[in-house]
């Protein structure tokens, strides 16, 4: 048994670190994130230009064929710089429901874009309805002609108010939770009939709302078979999941570092505050938070790309409440243990502080998948 | 033993009722509801017609302008002031520095200043914590050098919670270099106009403009606004302390947020059904509904103590730290309810006069910004760490 990188997966990390700490101050990534686009165009070019954005792509496609270690790998590096760059949304999520469901004219016409970085997709699969349950779908796709019409609405689409191609799930029959019925679709970000409501959002990114009126699709938008995308949207979820774990990992490791660093040199009744045993166990907890979400995250990694099973789905419902409670832990006690110092915007902490609990926010909180693993129990 | 009001305190209760109905203003309650932003002019709407009913300083002597309520009076009033959606009143003026000039200062000093906070024409803030003072507050080096009738002062003070809105600060400052930290303290009252005082906002995690930091370069202060002795501010401060930290618990507070909780649940959806029937969710708030009770008690069983006159003791350390846990864990709660929606970031639904299309529910772009502002009330006030060294020193002797 070995858990370490090997010799290329420890290069391309490394390849990454050197990149954030070249482009990602703390005072740039403010900027970055006050911007019209929200994030850095330049920064997401170099992405491109190493390979970074290739990364689970196979080699036809100037990628890696990375599996989830790899993609942990780049996203560990990502979360420590904090970056809000959508690698998640286009390369994990939207790459990978394209080459999962896409048929080869799909493939052609989206990856190497997406590979490249010269693409950028985002995916629209939650509603407003549907709390956490992807396949609570009540966005309709109508048959019309060969094609289709869509109507509905897609809620809190990182990233979705500049793709160029956003992928979005859709009811083709059944019922608002069936499994059954669900389908997906390519839309340009220029199709008739799509309205964005934009925002930013709490840790520094931009989304948007999608509102679909009566978009008309060309029979080439479906993505995969029509009605049978749950399988599908919940394989590549899974992925992400994966993904995120990496990020979440890498930001509890700034805040753990900045949290200690801030122990040692914070002096009150003469003494540094780390001299107080109540910090100093504190900061073990913290500490063993981070090892039980970075064991959750190998594990993730693992099976991210493993055909589907129930051990599969466990591992990475397991892994996703792991990082959902172990990132709001580090983040509350990191932010009690620093005082007021900790609240301030001024401070890279506070921004470590709320990515870590936003991240409790996508794919599902700790709840959601306590439930998940709770109806897997063997 | 007998939980129940008297006939007294349940006639008040109803006064008390009968005026929030008429006299407190529906856009007001709204903003508290919904966890809106106040303006200055919010709050100083609500002090007048507080003021104009007599019911703006609760625990001033009748002489000064107050209504001197007894514990259980002071605590009905929270509690429903709290539920109709009243906002708090702005403590700087009229529960901490008040309490210690009326208790310590001149009689010239009350003539001035407390029919001015009554009226709100001024606005007061705290300068207590510094930037090398936040827990050992005694460690505080802004300067006082007495220069003729007047205090040359010199340094910083930090965290000054509404001091853009304030033309007045207390503040302790170091009278005494030669004797124990605590020894060498003042109070002292300053006029934010005078010049070489400068205030810089600090932002907080949630993009809010609440703290601030204040500098002082060379200001001359009126020996006159000295209060009590030079060198004795440690004391004033310790007793003004005790006043802030009895209403740090947030009862009331926490009751409306559980109440405002549970209409998010019953309108968010989880599987096609509301949040609030789930039962994972129901069990959560029904657990902090339970810590809630069992603190209210706790919060009443101290009342009743201190209902002969006398302050609390060092319980109300425990309940502080209880009262912010069970407040911190609502908003935890009410971010979990909206799910996905807490990520955006949508500032423009935090005013009330917005008019436009809810991005998902009227009560829910607050919710998160709320979740971290409120890291707060486990920091200020004496943080809780500190809250149990005082327990385990005070009651435990440990
Ligand atoms: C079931 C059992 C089996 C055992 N088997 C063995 C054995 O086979 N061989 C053997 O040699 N011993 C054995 N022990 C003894 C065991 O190692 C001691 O109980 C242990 O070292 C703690 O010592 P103590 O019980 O004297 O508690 P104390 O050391 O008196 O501790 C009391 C409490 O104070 C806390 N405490 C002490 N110092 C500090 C500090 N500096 N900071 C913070 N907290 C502190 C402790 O954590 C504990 O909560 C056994 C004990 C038990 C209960
Ligand atoms: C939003 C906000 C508003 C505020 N408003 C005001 C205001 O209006 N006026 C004002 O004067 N001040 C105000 N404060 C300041 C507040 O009182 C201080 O933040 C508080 O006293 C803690 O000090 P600190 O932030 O410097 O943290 P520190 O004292 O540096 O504490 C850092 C950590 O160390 C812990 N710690 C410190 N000493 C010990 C110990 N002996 N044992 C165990 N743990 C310890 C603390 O609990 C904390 O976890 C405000 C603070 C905030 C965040």
């Amino acid at each position: 048994m070995d858990f370490r990188l090997n010799e290329e997966q420890q290069m391309l990390q490394d390849t990454v670190a050197r990149l954030v700490r070249g482009e990602y101050s703390f005072e740039k990534r403010l900027e970055y994130s006050e911007s019209e686009l929200g994030f850095s165009a330049d920064f997401w070019k170099q992405l491109g230009e190493l390979g970074l954005t290739a990364v689970p792509f196979p080699e036809e496609l100037g990628g890696f064929g990375g599996t989830g270690v790899e993609v942990q790998s780049v996203m560990t590096e990502l979360g420590r710089g904090l970056c809000i760059e959508p690698y998640l949304q286009s390369v994990v999520l939207g790459g990978g429901l394209i080459s999962q469901a896409g048929n080869s004219e799909q493939h052609e016409q989206w990856l190497g874009g997406i590979a490249s970085g010269e693409t950028q997709a985002a995916v629209g699969l939650q509603e407003p309805q549907s709390f956490y349950d992807l396949n609570d779908v009540e966005a309709r796709a109508e048959k019309s002609g060969d094609g289709y019409v869509l109507n509905g609405r897609k809620a809190v689409v990182i990233g979705g108010h500049c793709a160029d191609v956003l992928v979005v799930s859709a009811r083709t029959s059944g019922d608002s939770r069936d499994a059954d019925g669900i389908s997906l679709f390519l839309i340009s970000a220029d199709a008739e009939g799509l309205d964005h409501r934009t925002y930013p959002t709490i840790d520094g990114s931009k989304g948007s709302d999608l509102f679909l009126n009566n978009v008309k699709l060309g029979p080439d938008a479906l993505l995969g078979e029509e009605g049978k995308a749950a399988e599908v949207i919940e394989y590549q979820a899974g992925r992400a999941i994966s993904a995120l774990c990496g990020e979440a990992v890498g930001a509890m490791e700034v805040a753990c570092d900045l949290t200690l660093e801030y122990l040692k040199q914070r002096k009150q009744f003469g003494v540094p505050i780390g001299k107080f045993q109540v910090l100093q166990h504190r900061m073990v907890d913290m500490m063993s938070e981070l090892e039980q979400a970075r064991s959750m995250a190998i594990l993730a990694a693992s099976v991210a790309d493993e055909p589907q099973s129930d051990e599969r789905r466990r591992i990475l419902a397991a892994a996703k409440n792991v990082i959902g409670r172990s990132g709001q832990f580090i983040s509350e006690q990191g932010v009690q243990s620093h005082g007021g110092i900790g609240m301030t915007w001024e401070y890279n902490f506070a921004h470590y502080a709320k990515r870590l609990v936003m991240i409790n926010h996508q794919l599902g909180d700790d709840d959601f998948h306590l439930e998940r693993f709770a109806a897997l129990l063997q | 033993m007998n939980l129940n009001y008297t006939a007294e305190e349940l006639a008040f209760r109803d006064e008390v009722r009968a005026f929030l109905d008429e006299k407190l203003p529906a856009d007001i309650a709204a903003k508290v509801k919904g966890f809106r932003r106040l303006s200055k002019e919010d709050h100083q709407r609500w002090q007048k017609i507080l003021n104009e009913q007599g019911w703006y300083a609760t625990h001033w002597p009748e002489e000064y302008g107050g209504v001197n309520w007894s514990p259980v009076q002071k605590h009905i009033w929270d509690e429903e002031s709290s539920r109709y959606g009243a906002p708090r009143s702005v403590p700087f003026g009229v529960n901490m520095v008040a309490p210690v000039i009326i208790k310590f200062g001149t009689e010239e000093q009350k003539q001035r200043y407390l029919p001015r906070i009554l009226t709100g024409e001024d606005w007061w803030c705290q300068g207590y914590s510094e930037p090398g003072a936040g827990s050992d507050l005694a460690s505080l080096k802004t300067r006082a050098v007495r220069d003729g009738d007047h205090y040359i002062v010199n340094g910083q003070k930090t965290w000054t919670t509404l001091g853009q809105h304030a033309n007045m600060i207390f503040c302790l400052v170091r009278t005494n270099t030669e004797v124990k930290a605590q020894e060498g303290i003042s109070f002292l009252l300053m006029d934010m106009d005078t010049p070489g005082i400068t205030v810089r906002p600090i932002i907080t995690l949630d993009g809010e403009h609440e703290v601030n930091e204040v500098f002082f370069e060379d200001v001359k202060v009126p020996v006159e606004n000295l209060v009590g002795e030079e060198d004795k501010g440690w004391t004033y401060a310790k007793y003004l302390l005790t006043y802030e930290r009895t209403g740090l618990a947030g009862i009331g507070i926490s009751k409306a947020a559980l109440q405002h909780l549970k209409e998010l649940a019953t309108r968010r959806t989880k599987n096609g059904r509301p949040l609030i029937e789930d039962a994972s969710f129901s069990q959560r708030i029904a657990k902090v509904e339970i810590d809630l009770m069992a603190a209210s008690i706790s919060n009443l069983r101290i009342i009743a103590s201190v209902e002969g006159g006398g302050m609390p003791g060092a319980e109300s350390s425990m309940l502080k730290v209880r009262g912010t846990e069970i407040r911190q864990t609502i908003n935890d709660l009410a971010r979990r309810a909206i799910g996905p929606y807490a990520i955006p970031f949508v500032e423009e639904e935090m005013d009330l006069d917005y008019d436009g299309d809810f991005l998902s529910d009227e009560n829910a772009a607050p919710v998160t910004p709320q979740y971290f502002n409120n890291r707060k009330l486990s920091i200020f006030g004496g943080s809780n760490e500190i809250q149990k060294n005082i327990v385990s020193k005070m009651i435990l002797g440990l």
